[in-house]
């Protein structure tokens, strides 16, 4: 992926057991063996009982491949997958909160949001909080363009969510 | 207090109480590793679980299968800092093949049955289980049966797949066609039990033998195609061969960094094919590039190995034959030296202690070993003729480990052949990391060989400030005491002996030894045998640190500088005769030869 803000980035994801400490497992793994986690998030998986991960992981092909053999190592990890990235779909969802000053910045905000498909959740005098969803290279964009308009003043990403495309899936069955 | 009550009046379980939690978790490997199978220890809570914490990673790396089970103050107070309450899940984490809270006592049945899979199925290793007080005196006679067969979404280690044969197949057509094969055993051929199966390659095929020193054992000593042991402290031969070898048959092994040496020239023919079978998929192609990897239990793999082999077979031969003669004439000229002189210090040097104890070891005997100089003149010298009867700590390298995995390994037998002896083989430095379980082994009528090679420095590092810091002995040096140094060694280990009430015997001249070992073999109880051994002997061939397999130190000139005659190893019988006789006539060249920089300097 040609994105600046991951030059090495690979996508894994992961079915684990919904069990206290096995999040504490995983990024240990990653700590002890000197990996790096460039993005991790979790949730609920479509099986009670079972969460999914994404790791955003940065190294080369070797490197992620020691790392999926190690994660598989896991006890409480049941299926690891190394996500190719020409066939994951993969988004991830920043909430960005603006300072305006005037109405003819908010404008120009607003025109900018809707041009990348962003949606505006709350907006106030002085301040306008945005949620743009998109593929990494999307969020790193509207962050820039944005930036250029008006201060920012807090950012929250959601890490990447990854899923692949078609039939294949990260399921027990 | 619940759990030790309730098997109290048990006479099934034997409860070996040791003084201390560390020792009781590295006894529970050594009794493993002799059994193989689960050895469990029992600690309280709080200082009594962080206490095993060496113990597990001490058995997490030399992939032993024990079972450490703790107490833990009662759920309603876990997270409160309560009296001798600890994160003990969260510490032993990373070194646990799996471990476990359990907070209700319906789980508790299935958990342990959990817990004991995990640890002798795949690459063994060790699992914990802490169990807070009020879930130890629940009542649980509705808890749910526990089940039949353990089946664990998640955990399927590859004991067997459909493309084994495929592999084999092609792991074959390079063995085949090789000109300088070697066989490199590891640890995992012990664990698989494959080692009747790997004699029985070596038979056919007559392929030398290299191992790590997890794997010592897994293939007699005696055996012609045997060369010892690889890598960092390794034998010559072995180190030879491997940097010769074109095809490596690497069993069971990880391809550490003490076996490899310079990861850039390992393997030392850059053209070298690497098969490698091993259980654990992370272990392939983790350290080395690997040509023919092979994920499987190592028994229905070298089974399947022989099988193909054997319908190969009869097309005809395999290597040429002069590999075999270079082989044995190199081993020939590299036997162990029954030294009957002292040293500078008119003390015993540290070889003839293991020439004395290779005479008494019987093919069943035990070898524990501590950590540093005493381990590897002990996996250098000694003949070990049987899988699980060498014990040593090779991962973690944990001095302290040899006396208490020799109190387990005594337990083990005792069970299952009581003439075996174990023989322990420690420094000094060692066997004051845990030297107060002489009262275990006094009040629970344990018997251990111990055999103390008192050099007193911490020797393998002085060996290095020696070697490599110009004689700084910095942090080293045992008898050393006050400002001026004065030279005076505590404790008297015979009076320490005698303090818990065992015999102790101290040797100070090598016509000594033999008696010694003699007297520790026919008495009833452990013996403690004081060696004093040249302080300043060193173990060698070394490798230089950072070295490849063939840049190292040695004590004699020829050892090095067989590479100089020819730039390689030879390779005609004309080279190997000339090789021998160079050999024979430097033989008297007996002081230590540093090759390189050191020489230039002087």
């Amino acid at each position: 992926m040609s994105n600046s803000n991951y030059p090495n980035l690979s996508i894994i994801g992961l079915l684990v057991n919904d069990s206290p400490g096995v999040m504490m497992k995983i990024t240990g793994m990653f700590a002890r063996r000197g990996f790096n986690i460039a993005s991790i998030t979790v949730g609920h998986s479509e099986r009670p009982g079972l969460s999914r991960i994404t790791i955003g992981a940065e190294g080369d092909l070797d490197t992620i491949e020691q790392i999926t053999k190690q994660l598989n190592k896991l006890v409480d990890v049941i299926k690891v997958q190394h996500l190719g990235l020409q066939n994951t779909t993969i988004r991830e969802c920043a909430l960005i909160k603006v300072i305006i000053k005037g109405h003819e910045q908010r404008q120009e905000v607003v025109s900018i949001v809707d041009l990348y498909r962003a949606k505006a959740i709350d907006v106030s005098q002085k301040y306008i909080t945005i949620e743009v969803v998109g593929g990494p290279r999307k969020v790193d964009s509207f962050i820039d363009v944005i930036s250029d308009i008006v201060p920012i003043r807090e950012i929250v990403r959601s890490g990447l969510m990854a899923i692949s495309r078609g039939k294949s899936a990260i399921t027990l069955n | 207090m619940p759990f030790f009550d309730e098997i109290y009046e048990d006479k099934d379980i034997r409860v070996v109480l040791m003084r201390h939690e560390q020792m009781a978790g590295h006894a529970a490997e050594g009794y493993a590793r002799v059994k193989g199978d689960l050895g469990l220890c029992v600690t309280t809570s709080g200082p009594g679980a962080t206490n095993t914490v060496t113990a597990l990673a001490n058995a997490y790396y030399d992939s032993s299968p024990i079972m450490v089970f703790s107490g833990q103050v009662p759920t309603k107070l876990i997270g409160n800092d309560a009296f001798q309450e600890a994160d003990v899940v969260g510490a032993t984490m990373a070194i646990t093949k799996q471990n476990y809270q359990v907070k209700d006592v319906n789980n508790l049945g299935k958990i342990f049955k959990e817990a004991i899979h995990i640890a002798n199925s795949g690459r063994p290793g060790p699992v914990f289980i802490d169990l807070p007080k009020d879930v130890q005196v629940a009542d649980c006679s509705l808890a749910e049966p526990i089940p039949e067969n353990i089946h664990i979404t998640g955990y399927n280690p590859k004991e067997w797949s459909s493309a084994v044969p495929r592999q084999i197949n092609r792991a074959l057509d390079y063995m085949m066609n090789a000109q300088y094969p070697v066989i490199l055993a590891g640890g995992g051929v012990a664990h698989a039990n494959a080692h009747k199966e790997l004699e029985e390659l070596v038979s056919i095929l007559n392929i030398p033998v290299v191992y790590t020193m997890m794997g010592k054992g897994v293939i007699s000593d005696d055996h012609p195609y045997v060369l010892g042991m690889l890598g960092m402290h390794g034998r010559k031969r072995a180190n030879f061969a491997m940097c010769e070898a074109d095809v490596i048959l690497a069993l069971g092994t990880r391809f550490s960094d003490r076996i490899t040496g310079d990861l850039n020239r390992f393997p030392g023919q850059s053209d070298a094919k690497i098969i490698h079978i091993d259980i654990d998929t992370a272990e392939i192609g983790k350290n080395v590039q690997v040509d023919v990897p092979i994920v499987s239990d190592l028994k229905p793999a070298l089974e399947e190995l022989l099988n193909q082999l054997k319908d190969r077979m009869k097309n005809g031969g395999i290597i040429k034959s002069w590999w075999y003669k270079w082989i044995k004439d190199l081993k020939d000229s590299d036997g162990i030296p029954n030294v009957t002189n002292t040293g500078p210090h008119g003390l015993v040097i540290p070889e003839k202690v293991m020439y004395e104890l290779n005479d008494i070891l019987e093919p069943d005997d035990i070898v524990v070993t501590e950590v540093g100089q005493n381990q590897m003149y002990a996996a250098h010298y000694l003949n070990i003729r049987k899988p699980r009867t060498w014990i040593s700590s090779g991962g973690l390298g944990t001095m302290g480990f040899g006396f208490h995995a020799a109190i387990g390994a005594s337990v083990a037998v005792s069970e299952t052949n009581p003439e075996a002896e174990v023989w322990l083989v420690a420094g000094d430095g060692s066997f004051q990391m845990n030297l107060h379980e002489l009262s275990t082994v006094k009040s629970a009528d344990i018997k251990v060989n111990i055999i103390i090679m008192n050099n007193e420095y911490l020797g393998m590092v002085r060996q290095w400030q020696e070697l490599f810091f110009d004689k700084r002995y910095a942090g080293t040096d045992l008898a050393c005491v006050g400002p001026e140094c004065e030279r005076n060694y505590w404790p008297d280990f015979i009076k320490l002996a005698d303090a818990y009430g065992l015999e102790g015997i101290r040797v100070s001249k090598p016509s000594q030894v033999k008696a010694a070992l003699e007297r520790a073999k026919k008495s009833k109880e452990t013996v403690v045998i004081e060696v004093l051994i040249e302080p300043e002997s060193n173990v060698l061939p070394m490798l230089r640190p950072g070295g490849a397999l063939d840049s190292f130190l040695s004590r004699t000139r020829e050892e090095k500088s067989i590479y100089d005659w020819y730039g390689r190893l030879p390779r005609t019988d004309m080279e190997c005769k000339n090789y021998c006789c160079e050999i024979a006539e430097e033989d008297d060249v007996d002081y230590l030869f540093q090759w390189g920089k050191k020489k230039e300097d002087k």
